[in-house]
C-alpha cells in the first residue's frame, strides 16, 4: 500500500490537528473560516485545555495548530503553550500579531518547539487591509519586525491567495526574504465568512494557472499545507507534497468548544465527529466516529472517475464543494478542467450558514426603519421573531 | 566544484544516532518521524528500518544496526540510502564515540 493510501484509511492518532483556541478575534477578516469575533461562552476551561494536551501526548500527536479566532487573546495563552511544550506537543500558533511585542518574541525565538505563524494577506496595506481590516497589515509587519530582531529564523508568513493578492507573489516572497521568514500560502475556501466573500475573492481560472506555475517554480522552499491540491489537475505532476485531503484521516479540528470537525474548513454540523467533552474524549472521537470511519474508507469518485486527472486532484476540497452547493463526489468549485464551473450553473442552493461568532457590530448594516440589527435569519419576517421574554 | 551525491557519502561503519529534537511514532506501514527542529516530518516506510532507526545508538555501527535489525547483505544499499535521506534531513547524525 502506497503511503498516500495509508493516509487515505487514516491513521490511529491525526499527525498533526488544528485547535481554534477561542472564537475571539479583534479583527473581522472578511473570509475567516470560523466566522469568528466573538467569544464562545462556553470555551474550553484551562483545565480542560490541559487534558486535551495530555491526550494529544498520550496520542502522540506531533504538533497543533492554534488558531482561533485570535488565539493569544486568551488570558492563558502563554500558560497552554509552555504546558504543550512540556508535555512534548509542538505548537505553531496563527496570529495577527497584535500581541507580538519585543518581548513576546525574544521568548519565542528562544524555544524549538513553538512556531509562529504572522497572517498577511496583501504585499500592501491596501491588498491586505480590504480582507484583514484598517491597521491589520501595520499590525503584521510590526510582528515580523520584533520576531527577526529576537532572531526568530524561519517564522512562517501565511497568506490566503486572492485574486487581488495572487499578482503579489513575488513581493509576499521579498517581504518573507526580507525578515528571514518562511513564505506560507494556502488556499481561499468558501467556509465562514468567505462563503459571503467566495466569488468576489476565489482566483480567477487564468489565475489559478500562474499560482500553479509559480508554485511549481518554487517547488519546496514555499509551504502550502498542501492545500493547492486541486491545481495537481494541471498535471505536470511538478507539485511538491503529498497532494491529498487529510480531513478526519491524519488531520481534524477541535474547535474552542471542543467540537472535533473533520478539517479547519468545514466547521458545519455535517462534519461535526463529536466532542472532546464526551465520554472517551477525543481519541474516542478520532478513532471511532461514524464520520471519521466514513470518511477514511474508499471514496467514490462520482462523476470525476472518468477524468484523467482524477489520479492527481482526487475531486479536489471537500469543504469547498460542499459550501459552493455541489455534490461531494463531484468536481471541485475551482476544477482546472473547468468542470466546476459547469457544476456551479446547476446549483439551486447553498447550504445553510451556522450561526457563527461574527463581531455584531463592527460591520453595521444599512439601517431600515426601526431596525437596529440584520434579522436573524433571512426568512425571519414574524415581528416576534428573536424575542425572548 | 563537486559533483559527489551526499547520499554516497554516507558512511554505514559511522556511529550513528537519532537526534535527540526527533520524536517517533511507530505505525503500521513503518513509522513518522518529526523534527521538531526542522519542523519536518519523514516517513520510515518499513517496520524493518524503525528497528535499524532504533538501534542506532545501542551498537557501534549502522551497519551493525541493519545486521541486528535483520536486513540481509542484498538489501543493504537500499537501507543505506534510506538512513542517508534521514542524515540529510538531519533526522539522524553522526555519534561522537
Amino acid at each position: 500500500m502506497s503511503l498516500v493510501d495509508e493516509f487515505q484509511s487514516g491513521l490511529d492518532a491525526p499527525i498533526c490537528l488544528t485547535w481554534e483556541l477561542t472564537y475571539a478575534c479583534n479583527l473581522s477578516c472578511v473570509h475567516c473560516l470560523s466566522s469568528s469575533g466573538r467569544r464562545d461562552p462556553r470555551e474550553l476551561s484551562t483545565a480542560e485545555c490541559k487534558a486535551l494536551i495530555d491526550e494529544f501526548e498520550r496520542m502522540q500527536v506531533f504538533y497543533v495548530n492554534i488558531g482561533g479566532g485570535e488565539p493569544t487573546v486568551r488570558s492563558d495563552f502563554w500558560e497552554l503553550v509552555d504546558y504543550a511544550t512540556e508535555h512534548h506537543v509542538g505548537v505553531k500558533f496563527s496570529t495577527n500579531g497584535i500581541k507580538i511585542t519585543p518581548e513576546v518574541a525574544r521568548r519565542l525565538a528562544a524555544s524549538d518547539y513553538v512556531d509562529v505563524q504572522i497572517s498577511l494577506d496583501g504585499a500592501t496595506a491596501e491588498v491586505n487591509d480590504h480582507v484583514r481590516g484598517p491597521g491589520s497589515y501595520a499590525t503584521a509587519i510590526r510582528a515580523m519586525q520584533h520576531l527577526a530582531d529576537a532572531g526568530f529564523e524561519n517564522f512562517k508568513i501565511s497568506v490566503v491567495v486572492t485574486r487581488h493578492n495572487v499578482g503579489q507573489l513575488d513581493e509576499f516572497k521579498a517581504i518573507a526574504d526580507r525578515y528571514r521568514a518562511q513564505l506560507r500560502i494556502t488556499r481561499l475556501r468558501p467556509s465562514g465568512r468567505g462563503a459571503d466573500t467566495w466569488d468576489e475573492l476565489h482566483p480567477t481560472a487564468a489565475q489559478q494557472r500562474s499560482l500553479y506555475d509559480w508554485l511549481v517554480a518554487h517547488g519546496e522552499n514555499i509551504l502550502t499545507g498542501d492545500s493547492f491540491f486541486h491545481l495537481a489537475g494541471f498535471g505536470d505532476g511538478g507539485l511538491p507534497g503529498l497532494n491529498l485531503c487529510g480531513a478526519g484521516r491524519v488531520v481534524c479540528l477541535v474547535d474552542p468548544v471542543g467540537d472535533v470537525y473533520a478539517c479547519p474548513f468545514a466547521i458545519h454540523d455535517t462534519f461535526l465527529a463529536g466532542n472532546v467533552r464526551g465520554d472517551g474524549g477525543f481519541t474516542r472521537v478520532w478513532r471511532e466516529s461514524e464520520l471519521f470511519t466514513e470518511l477514511r474508507a474508499p471514496q467514490s469518485g462520482g462523476a470525476c472517475t472518468s477524468c484523467p486527472a482524477f489520479d492527481a486532484c482526487r475531486g479536489g476540497c471537500m469543504a469547498a464543494k460542499f459550501f459552493t452547493g455541489l455534490p461531494l463526489d463531484g468536481p471541485d468549485p475551482e476544477c482546472v478542467r473547468g468542470h466546476g464551473e459547469l457544476a456551479l450553473a446547476g446549483v439551486t442552493s447553498v447550504p445553510a450558514r451556522s450561526p457563527g461568532h461574527s463581531h455584531r457590530k463592527r460591520k453595521p448594516v444599512p439601517v431600515t426603519i426601526g431596525m437596529r440589527r440584520p434579522p436573524e435569519r433571512a426568512c425571519d419576517e414574524s415581528p416576534l421573531a428573536g424575542f425572548r421574554p | 566544484m563537486s559533483t559527489e551525491d551526499p547520499r554516497a557519502a554516507f558512511d554505514l561503519d559511522g556511529a550513528w544516532e537519532l537526534d535527540s529534537r526527533v520524536s517517533i511514532r511507530p505505525e503500521r506501514f513503518g513509522a513518522l518521524l518529526y523534527h521538531f527542529g526542522t519542523r519536518r516530518l519523514s516517513f520510515l516506510k518499513s517496520r524493518t528500518l524503525l528497528d535499524v532507526v532504533q538501534a542506532l545508538t545501542e551498537v557501534p555501527t549502522a551497519r551493525a544496526a541493519c545486521t541486528r535489525a535483520g536486513v540481509p547483505p542484498a538489501e543493504l544499499p537500499r537501507y543505506r540510502t534510506a538512513l542517508a535521506a534521514l542524515a540529510a534531513s538531519r533526522m539522524i547524525h553522526p555519534r561522537s564515540v
